[in-house]
């Protein structure tokens, strides 16, 4: 590994709060093309700090692409150039010595800016707790092989369980729409036979949620796909679509 | 002085967790909500503790430092979650179950803890079923298991490479639903800075709004920490950038005992390091050594391609030296080889590393066959190195992972403060000196789901704790104490940066208080600390203000606990002497090199209370085996 370091220069987004005016502020640095995204952002947050500066505000946890507290937009992609990674999965050899980077936080009505990178998207969580879930208490469930799931399907719900709640989906959207997030978790639990009992008034109570939230809506442009780090499928919308119009016309509740 | 009293219940063994929660007392559904509950965390334990207890009707408050609860770093673990179903038809049993747990921490974990851990284990894997959890199944539609260190059955449930998200976002679905159902408030993005005791009883926390940096009050009848452990003291390690140790070390302040701190587990199957800029070390899930190979040259400084090395001039150093276990020998094992190669001057390249080679299992199953099994690890592998673990072996190192040290709990889960409970991996008691692979998740929910339902209601019923108000002087004392500290801090003002401090802590830990010990080494390792330390609060530099979104502040707060907490876990390496588990003592080994115990004089749990930064008393809880013979463990 290790090859000769490479110099880039930066143009990152400062905004105080969420009422100030951001604006871009210029950085360069010299960093080891082994070094990741974010350690390279660490290592000019060390500097401005030595030199009694306050340093640049982002989100990140695990660094392994998996928690989905990470999410810059780099050169205009939500989580930068490469394919199905998190920010924290971008390693520094994916730029050349001399590119110019421009780093911005995720944006959409619906994530309000916190400070410089950092965003709110407490907006998800509020989506599930109208019925991201499966309504059941612990204790007295029958025994797990009760349950038999062909392999096909358990692998067709783990691919849409595997979003990591990043919101680089909205991020990505002219609209800001939330449509990939919402069906993913939509269509894990219409997939599986223990889903069925609240499957419609799920899909109802979380897409409404959605709209409330300021989401926008869906025009299969397909940009939440293309950035998604985590490859969820389109077809999770499609399927959300098909079940949310089943659900309104032989629903009970009339409103 | 304090005494420990593990209230394990009596009777036989296999009879105990039954008879516990036939004889504990209970709150009747009606007055349910009149009892309000801290949960501190929201992980594994944390998350199915809330979630659970808000069924059950209290009112429960949930608090997590990040945005939100699914961000908690048990999302990050990989490989899978053990239970003893024996679905596989290989000759599991609870026993056998509670057996591999007890050896594989070496014998200094509690025999009645584990064995109610093996107990629930099956009722867990049932729990996430039922929750929509999309396991890995065989074609008939059935559950799949794999297999993990210390273990000769498969009893490893798993989803993918991604059992900890799985798992963790079935606990969060089932907090969410309390969330909306009005049972849980959850508190996001706030800290918890410090515990609040009155006569002696735990009542309630101060927690810092991350956003604000407002402090605010929360009183309680019962106190649930489960924040985690705390391997970031090391600066590299596996553990999420803001895993930390602050909840417990400020419980342990106020009175709390911290048990075994010396007792880390430092896994096998880590990501080298590349260099100074490196902010943490990426796992590589111990299922992999399911199909890898471990191996080095045979020869010293040899920089020849892994290619070009030909088979015989290899060493498959676990298969030699553990035949019957080979390269799923448990991780203390594992790892203590990968340095003693590596020390000899044998690592790849004559550096700190080994082979992980799967060369063999794709030529015999296909690449198609490890794909399925492996392919987004190794995919994170390629990501990150920028090389493909088709063609060429992985590169791996022992990193810093877990730590089974935690707070002292009694049976019940409750630390020696009244009203203040410990789960997961925050507590000490159940993994003993060393973890085996797909235990911690387990624990965690083991710990939430089915056994603080009971024990706090235990507590409640029996007790009949009050509530404080938060204008109780108790509370403004704390809240000051803590302004206190925050303003001492943002003044210093001085040169060097809180990350700097915390390298130079990770540094001494990891050459002094990590994979192996002496006397010597752990004698400079505390004078070290003590220095750093009183340099710290002369020459720290936190910018910016108290007001404010701040992060720099909220890693200075917890880098101070670390320069406590690392001289506690040299303290009580240098006290313990004797090796076993992660706690390897080079002066005491067996002539090939293995962990030497000393059942005679160290059969007990190290206790620690707080007196002052650098003072400590030690209590002892001696370990009583009934059920199993304490023998070398042996893996060969």
């Amino acid at each position: 590994m290790s090859g000769k370091n490479i110099n880039v220069s930066l143009k990152i987004w400062r905004q105080d709060g969420p009422k100030t005016v951001g604006s871009f502020a210029e950085y360069k640095i010299s960093i080891s093309p082994d070094a990741s995204f974010l350690e390279m952002l660490d290592e000019i947050n060390n500097d401005l700090e030595s030199k009694n500066q306050i340093p640049i505000a982002f989100e990140s946890d695990c660094r392994e692409g998996i928690c989905g507290t990470c999410g810059l937009v780099i050169n205009g992609q939500p989580h930068g150039p490469i394919p199905k990674i998190a920010t924290c999965q971008l390693h520094m050899r994916n730029f050349k010595d001399g590119d110019p980077i421009w780093i911005e936080p995720f944006r959409a009505k619906a994530f309000p800016i916190i400070k410089d990178l950092v965003v709110d998207r407490s907006g998800f969580d509020e989506i599930l707790q109208t019925g991201g879930y499966i309504s059941i208490n612990t204790g007295g469930v029958p025994d797990a092989n009760a349950i038999p799931i062909s392999k096909d399907i358990a692998s067709l719900a783990m691919d849409a369980a595997a979003c990591i709640g990043c919101g680089a989906c909205v991020a990505a959207c002219k609209n800001a729409s939330a449509m990939l997030f919402v069906s993913a978790k939509v269509s894990q639990y219409a997939l599986l036979p223990q889903g069925q009992p609240e499957r419609s008034q799920r899909v109802q109570s979380m897409v409404a949620k959605m709209d409330e939230l300021g989401f926008g809506s869906c025009t299969n442009t397909y940009a939440c796909e293309a950035e998604c780090p985590k490859g969820i499928s389109v077809t999770n919308i499609a399927r959300m679509n098909r079940d949310y119009i089943k659900a309104s016309v032989t629903s009970n509740s009339v409103e | 002085m304090a005494v420990l009293d593990s209230k394990i219940p009596a009777g036989n063994l296999r009879d105990k967790w039954t008879n516990h929660k036939f004889n504990m007392k209970l709150v009747n559904p009606a007055n349910k909500r009149k009892y309000d509950i801290i949960v501190v965390g929201t992980g594994l334990a944390g998350a199915s503790a809330a979630a659970s207890l808000g069924e059950l009707g209290y009112n429960v408050s949930a608090f997590t430092f990040h945005d939100s609860a699914r961000r908690a770093h048990s999302i990050s673990a990989q490989g899978g979650i053990n239970a003893s179903k024996n679905y596989q038809n290989d000759g599991d049993s609870v026993y056998r179950l509670f057996y591999d747990t007890v050896k594989g921490g070496d014998f200094r974990a509690r025999e009645a803890n584990v064995h109610r851990l093996a107990e629930v284990s099956d009722n867990i894997i049932d729990q996430c079923v039922a929750q929509g959890v999309p396991f890995a199944r065989e074609y008939g539609g059935l559950l799949d298991n794999r297999s993990f260190g210390g273990a000769q059955v498969s009893r490893t449930f798993y989803a993918r490479g991604q059992t900890g998200q799985q798992l963790l976002l079935g606990a969060v679905s089932a907090l969410n639903r309390q969330v909306g159902l009005g049972k849980v408030k959850l508190y996001t993005r706030r800290e918890m800075l410090s515990l609040v005791l009155v006569d002696g009883v735990a009542k309630g926390i101060l927690v810092r709004n991350l956003v604000t940096g407002e402090v605010e009050k929360h009183s309680a009848h019962a106190v649930i920490l489960a924040t985690g452990g705390y391997a970031n003291v090391f600066f590299l390690s596996t553990n999420a950038m803001n895993s930390n140790a602050t909840a417990i070390w400020r419980a342990h302040k106020k009175g709390a005992m911290f048990a075994n701190p010396c007792f880390t587990q430092i896994h096998p199957t880590c990501l080298p390091v590349h260099g100074e800029s490196q902010s943490k070390l990426t796992l590589m899930s111990e299922s992999l050594r399911n199909d890898g190979r471990v191996w080095v040259s045979k020869k010293k400084n040899d920089m020849r391609a892994p290619g070009q090395i030909p088979e015989d001039e290899r060493d498959y150093y676990l298969e030699r030296k553990y035949p019957s276990f080979g390269n799923l020998s448990p991780r203390d094992i594992s790892s203590r080889s990968a340095k003693e190669v590596c020390d000899e001057g044998r690592g790849v390249m004559g550096g700190d590393a080994v082979y992980l080679d799967f060369e063999d299992s794709i030529n015999r199953l296909g690449k198609k066959a490890i794909e399925e099994k492996y392919g987004n690890l190794f995919e994170i592998y390629e990501t990150i190195t920028g090389e493909n673990p088709y063609n060429v072996p992985m590169k791996i190192y022992p990193a810093p992972h877990y730590t089974m040290g935690g707070l002292w709990v009694d049976y019940n889960l409750m630390s020696n403060v009244p009203g203040l409970f410990i789960l997961g991996e925050a507590n000490f008691s159940d993994h003993g000196a060393n973890r085996l692979g797909a235990s911690a998740l387990m624990q965690g929910l083991a710990d939430g789901y089915f056994v603080i339902p009971y024990t706090v209601g235990d507590y409640l019923a029996s007790q009949k704790p009050t509530l404080v108000k938060t204008d109780h002087p108790e509370f403004v004392k704390a809240e000051s104490e803590l302004n206190e500290q925050v303003k001492k801090l943002l003044s210093i003002k001085g040169k060097r940066t809180v990350d700097d401090f915390h390298k130079t802590l990770g540094r001494i830990m990891w050459n002094k208080v990590g994979m192996a010990r002496n006397d010597k080494g752990l004698k400079e390792a505390i004078e070290e600390i003590r220095a750093l330390r009183s340099e710290y609060w002369k020459d720290v530099n936190v910018v910016g203000s108290n007001g404010d979104f701040n992060q720099t502040l909220e890693r200075a707060g917890r880098v101070a606990d670390y320069l406590e907490l690392g001289e506690l876990m040299a303290l009580d390496a240098l006290t313990r002497n004797e090796s076993c588990g992660g706690h390897f003592r080079e002066e005491f080994q067996t002539e090939d090199g293995e962990a030497k115990r000393d059942d005679q004089n160290y059969t007990f749990v190290s206790a620690w209370e707080f007196i002052n930064p650098g003072e400590w008393n030690l209590h002892k809880e001696n370990l009583e085996y009934e059920s199993v013979k304490l023998s070398q463990r042996s893996y060969k």
